[in-house]
């Protein structure tokens, strides 16, 4: 994301906006500027601000007089009044940015906006977490933190040692060089992204052992994982993986609850479909 | 809608925070399912949810890019439900965002009878979606729980910069946008309904939960965090 100079009035407005903080008012130049290291191409300020289409100069000078008199001036926080917020062009390898930052953009691999992932939220329909099975994600970065692939491959690396099996309609996975390994592609690793999932299952016993290893592995990096932990529930409603969490010593009080309404609309493959 | 999983909070204030959703999966039940997702929102529209969201194309609440300057006085601040549904032109999630349980017992009663094959989900408290589900005689298929954060915890912000914060999963309310609505709150330079409808509009796929802030920035306005 880049400001133009020439309508950028220093109100500030956006730099609040910014998740990463990538955005402040050059003393200089006396215009908003942004840091393109720390922009992960969000779209937070572009699409979320609202814009007014004023003149910049007539802006300023009212800016300019309304400063000298020590008016305070109160204007719509999330406006920016000369849409001086403009969009470039984005090249490999800075485009994975925007996609794994920007949740309106479909990842090309799942074709699923916001992370692109369906986890259990489609479990009724595809049964990939079964009965014996602990479903995880693992998100990265967030909330508003922000991570850079090399930080992820240190976790995928890590569980990839413990027999894990990643999900393969996963944006992370398909960006993964060696799924065997946790590998990721290396012209990527040092992209910032607002935050990434890596989903993968594996089976009730080794459940424990996957999630010391990434509480271990996440005191490593310089930034946010959040955990989620899915199961496949009995015909009374019931799963095994909430004992074994309580036992394991996570508190936890808020989930998604998949009611079971869904179903294929198209044959699937029968071995898929008698799962759980 | 991993979105919705992690919002943080204690349990009194994420009591009556309900978002149910809709989710056709790629490759089984994605084809023509257009029309049951904009059935899905229709259908929640009879039972007044705070917001609507469609994630491909935005909430109820949204960013204008052609604003008249008299908007700083006076501003559109109604959901607009009907350009969500109708914007709904390709398989995506789409999600109604709750205050009340009642509500979402009648909904999902009424999408348990319309049958509409998609997957249906409640993002809550894992025991109020339970009891939402007992007494509408489901079965829950499968459940994901939050474990919360780890790592770098330090770099996390306040609590309720947090709790309204986390409100958009995908990061879009950042925390100095938070932090800067609770203080002008607190100076009184914008109610607590102005600041939700800030964060509303920000929130692309329209599940931040307007009533929820608004408590949350009303007890900002009363005692520090």
């Amino acid at each position: 994301m880049t400001i133009d100079p020439k309508k950028c009035v220093a109100c500030g407005n956006c730099v609040a906006v910014c998740p990463m903080g990538a955005i402040h008012i050059d003393p200089e130049t006396k215009r908003a500027t942004v840091n393109q290291d720390e922009c992960v191409e969000c779209y937070t300020c572009f699409r979320g601000m609202s814009t007014e289409h004023l003149n910049p100069t007539m802006v300023r000078t009212i800016r300019k007089i309304g400063s000298w008199l020590r008016w305070r001036f109160d204007p719509e926080p999330d406006v920016c009044p000369t849409a001086a917020i403009t969009e470039q062009e984005l090249v490999w390898p800075r485009v994975v940015r925007r996609a794994f930052s920007d949740p309106v953009v479909p990842h090309e691999s799942t074709g699923v906006h916001g992370r692109g992932t369906e986890e259990v939220k489609t479990n009724d329909v595809t049964n990939r977490v079964g009965p014996d099975d602990a479903g995880f994600t693992v998100e990265f970065g967030r909330p508003t933190i922000g991570v850079r692939f090399w930080q992820i491959q240190e976790m995928t690396t890590a569980l990839a040692r413990m027999g894990i099996e990643f999900e393969k309609r996963n944006p992370v996975t398909s960006l993964m060089a060696d799924t065997t390994t946790g590998e990721i592609r290396t012209d990527i690793l040092n992209e910032k992204i607002l935050s990434a999932i890596v989903e993968f299952k594996t089976t009730l016993a080794n459940a424990p052992a996957v999630l010391q290893k990434i509480k271990e592995v996440a005191k490593t990096l310089d930034t946010v994982v959040a955990v989620g932990a899915a199961a496949r529930c009995d015909k009374q409603g019931e799963n095994r993986l909430e004992e074994m969490l309580i036992r394991e010593g996570f508190t936890f009080n808020r989930g998604k609850t998949n009611l079971g309404l869904g179903r294929p609309s198209v044959e699937i493959a029968p071995a898929r479909a008698t799962v759980g | 809608m991993t979105n919705t999983l992690h919002r943080y909070g204690n349990e009194r204030n994420l009591s009556n925070d309900f978002i149910v959703f809709a989710i056709p999966c790629r490759g089984h039940n994605d084809k023509d399912s257009v029309p049951k997702l904009k059935r899905f929102l229709r259908t929640a529209t009879k039972y007044n949810p705070v917001n609507l969201g469609d994630g491909s194309h935005g909430g109820a609440y949204r960013p204008s890019k052609n604003l008249n300057p008299t908007a700083h006085w006076s501003r559109e601040s109604e959901p607009d439900f009907e350009t969500v549904i109708e914007g709904v032109n390709t398989p995506t999630t789409v999600a109604a965002v709750f205050d009340n349980i009642q509500a979402v017992e009648e909904f999902v009663a009424e999408l348990q009878k319309e049958d509409l094959g998609l997957s249906i989900n409640i993002s809550a408290l894992i025991d109020r979606a339970q009891e939402c589900c007992d007494d509408v005689g489901i079965s829950r298929h499968s459940v994901e729980y939050s474990l919360g954060f780890m790592g770098q915890t330090d770099r996390l912000a306040d609590r309720q910069v947090m709790e309204l914060s986390t409100m958009c999963g995908h990061g879009m309310i950042s925390f100095n946008f938070a932090r800067k609505m609770i203080d002008w709150v607190k100076e009184g330079r914008r109610t607590p309904d102005q600041a939700c409808n800030y964060f509303s509009r920000f929130c692309s796929c329209g599940i931040f939960n307007p009533t929820r802030a608004k408590e949350i920035l009303e007890e900002a306005r009363r005692r520090n965090s």
